[in-house]
């Protein structure tokens, strides 16, 4: 079997606050491949941000990775340096964030932006650089990129400063982009090209992407698996085309049912009772147990681990220890 | 026939900008410019279209939160944008609204009792004893409890908070509800109970909604209508079946083919617009949409199509659908 481009493993990360240590992200396991679009969902606060933000180690106090590995190219990226981890953003692994400003400087131009990484990982003459940046510029779709390079990102649109983002972050052919809510903020018309887009840079480049967003109509468009996360966890993991087919675990079965379709409409649309629950709430048995319809005694003592649920595919559910209980499964999807 | 509760007719709302060290006026938003439809007793129309296209500005001059520019507005068949503030008091409970935002909108000072407690004061409506006995009534109508009375805003979540302005618009027994994206802040599982809420609310009280959203999706599963609208007006308006069926205009069309569907296996011809939405201070010449619209004619760069029905209870605007063009 070919080795994965990245491989997260038991990942944990807390946060100390004054309530106490929040478990956001809660022993995660995860592999991509070279060339793979996967997708991270979730509703708010499960986890997908601190997820990405501790591959990058970007994680700042009061919270910290306090277990686990990061394998990149067989190197565990928690033991390297800020100097060596400095070297891999951007030039092995390209991130673009879920607050768009944040990682455009409002008073540098475009230009200057877009050169400062290319001349530091490619070590290229400025000259060089801003060729080559002007060249991504035109990659991403954007009109009179020349021009661009000497405006301010006030000056752009909200689809077009997420296309300098994506520039930004492809501008030293990253092995892996990590992409947080690429087009959440941004209006279905510009979203179909982004999205197209992304497909256009994995098929041509070859990149591996992680995609993380909320909206399952985006995951299902260009994702070629998908991890499910809820409440600090991965709940469910498999092939898109798998989990939209026959979802394995309740959470994500309300899921997939509760989004309102733009083809059909529903009589009435299925809600999972109840409210997210934040990370560490929960201190005993599975984190999804007080919404779940099918909740049994077990679910209330133990909490479940990651079990084979079929066709590659796994499920936090106790379900799926036995053949039988994980039929009640099969009929809600049927 | 149905009833009209609220006829809209030719609906304007122009932004000065303001520029320069004299404060001079240099140019005009024309955030809303021209919209008419009519909201029937007990329907939801909904109002789509992208960030920026009016929705927002629409809705609050119904409210008049906004003074309209221009336009007409006809509630229950009096005329409101006439009336003088005072005057207005005693429409305005009967048309209420529910934001978006649910935290930005309640105030965290305030207990939820206050909160759902202040339109009734502001109406004058019950004594002490009467006003907590509607709170704790309003609270389970939304799906609360009573006990949560005394809580504030910051120990609800999002779900639960929305349940709350929900409250406070039905304290005074309004008509006319204006939900302005009220859904768009949720989670997905969360969004799912707060439209069917919505829904269940309107069978039991005979509530008319104004649904304004960006979420197609959302907006064809909870209106009987939808009007589509680009840089300030109405392009398309029909029965959200035929919307969404058989769409009319290139705008609908090409909005409608962009949404992302959750089923991996479903094959779309997707029609990518090119370019941006473009600003409603310098909108295009003749039909706004002909920078962008893939059947754009010569015509369409210099006249303005006119709204107009093309078969019965569809409307749109566009010159494909005109007779010399057919
Ligand atoms: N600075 C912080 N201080 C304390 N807790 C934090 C902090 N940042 C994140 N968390 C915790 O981590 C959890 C996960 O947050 P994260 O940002 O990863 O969520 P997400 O899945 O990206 O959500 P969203 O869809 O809203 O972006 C949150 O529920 C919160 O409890
Ligand atoms: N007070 C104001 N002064 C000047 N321009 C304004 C004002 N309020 C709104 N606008 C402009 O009017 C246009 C319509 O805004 P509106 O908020 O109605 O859009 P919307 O359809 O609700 O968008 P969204 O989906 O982003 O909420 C926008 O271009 C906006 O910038
Ligand atoms: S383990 Fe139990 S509570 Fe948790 S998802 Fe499975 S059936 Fe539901
Ligand atoms: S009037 Fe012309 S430009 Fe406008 S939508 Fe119709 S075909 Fe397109
Ligand atoms: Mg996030
Ligand atoms: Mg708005």
């Amino acid at each position: 079997m070919e080795q994965p481009v990245l491989n997260v493993s038991k990942l944990k990360t807390h946060f100390f606050t004054d309530d106490g240590e929040i478990p956001a992200v809660d022993s995660v396991d995860f592999h991509i491949n070279k060339g793979e679009v996967l997708g991270i969902v979730g509703e708010s606060g499960s986890g997908k941000s601190v997820t990405s933000l501790s591959i990058m180690q970007l994680i700042q106090a009061p919270g910290k990775v306090v277990g686990g590995e990061i394998t990149y190219k067989g190197e565990n990226l928690l033991t390297k340096s800020e100097k060596e981890m400095r070297k891999i953003r951007g030039n092995e692994i390209g991130m673009i964030f879920q607050e768009p400003m944040t990682s455009l400087n409002p008073v540098f131009r475009i230009g200057n932006q877009l050169i400062e990484g290319i001349r530091i990982h490619k070590k290229w003459n400025k000259k060089k650089a801003w060729e080559h940046a002007i060249s991504i510029l035109k990659l991403v779709g954007l009109p009179r990129a020349e021009e661009l390079m000497n405006e301010y990102p006030h000056q752009l649109s909200g689809g077009m400063r997420q296309r300098v983002m994506i520039a930004m972050a492809m501008a030293c052919d990253p092995e892996v982009l990590i992409a947080d809510e690429p087009t959440t903020a941004l209006d279905v018309t510009i979203q179909a090209q982004i999205l197209e887009l992304m497909k256009k840079l994995n098929r041509e480049t070859n990149t591996s992407i992680i995609l993380i967003t909320h909206d399952l109509g985006v995951v299902a468009e260009i994702c070629d698996r998908i991890v499910v996360m809820y409440s600090g966890k991965i709940v469910e993991q498999g092939n898109t085309k798998d989990i939209f087919q026959q979802p394995k675990h309740p959470y994500t079965i309300g899921l997939i049912e509760s989004v309102p379709d733009v083809r059909v409409r529903k009589d009435r649309l299925y809600s999972i009772p109840g409210n997210v629950p934040k990370p560490g709430s929960i201190h005993k048995g599975c984190h999804f147990a007080p919404r779940c319809s099918f909740a049994f005694d077990k679910c209330f003592e133990e909490d479940p681990v990651l079990l084979d649920a079929g066709s590659n595919q796994q499920a936090r559910c106790w379900l799926h220890e036995d053949e039988k209980k994980a039929a009640v499964l099969e009929r809600v999807n049927s | 026939m149905q009833e009209a509760l609220l006829e809209v007719k030719q609906l304007k709302k122009h932004f000065p900008i303001e520029g320069g060290v004299l404060k001079q006026q240099v140019g005009t938003v024309k955030a809303v410019d021209g919209v008419t439809f009519t909201l029937h007793k007990g329907e939801t129309f909904g109002l789509v279209g992208e960030s920026g296209c009016g929705k927002s500005t629409t809705g609050r001059m119904l409210m008049r939160l906004l003074e309209p520019s221009e336009g007409e507005v006809l509630f229950d068949g009096k005329e409101m944008i006439s009336l003088s503030k005072n005057e207005m008091r005693h429409l305005r409970k009967d048309i209420q609204m529910v934001f978006q935002d649910p935290f930005a909108s309640l105030n965290p000072r305030h207990t939820v009792e206050k909160i759902i407690e202040e339109p009734l004061i502001v109406h004058k409506l019950g004594n002490k004893a009467e006003r907590k006995k509607r709170v704790k009534e309003l609270l389970e109508i939304v799906g609360l409890s009573s006990y949560h009375a005394k809580r504030y805003p910051h120990q609800f979540s999002g779900g639960q908070r929305q349940r709350i302005g929900i409250a406070r618009a039905l304290a005074v027994n309004p008509k006319l509800i204006i939900a302005d994206e009220p859904v768009s802040a949720l989670d997905v599982s969360i969004q799912a109970q707060v439209l069917n809420l919505l829904e269940d609310l309107q069978k039991e009280l005979g509530l008319t909604y104004l649904f304004i959203a960006h979420d197609l999706g959302v907006v064809r599963h909870i209106s009987d209508r939808v009007g589509v609208m680009y840089l300030g007006r109405i392009v398309e308006m029909a029965d959200s079946e035929k919307l969404y069926l058989n769409s009319k205009h290139p705008y609908t069309q090409a909005l409608l083919s962009a949404v992302p569907v959750p089923d991996p296996e479903y094959g779309k011809d997707r029609i990518i617009l090119t370019g941006d939405v473009p600003s409603p201070s310098n909108p295009p010449s003749g039909c706004p949409f002909h920078t962008r619209c893939p059947k754009a004619m010569d015509v369409c760069s210099s006249v303005v199509p006119e709204f107009r029905e093309i078969e019965p209870g569809h409307h749109t605007a566009c010159h494909l659908y005109e007779e010399d063009h057919v």
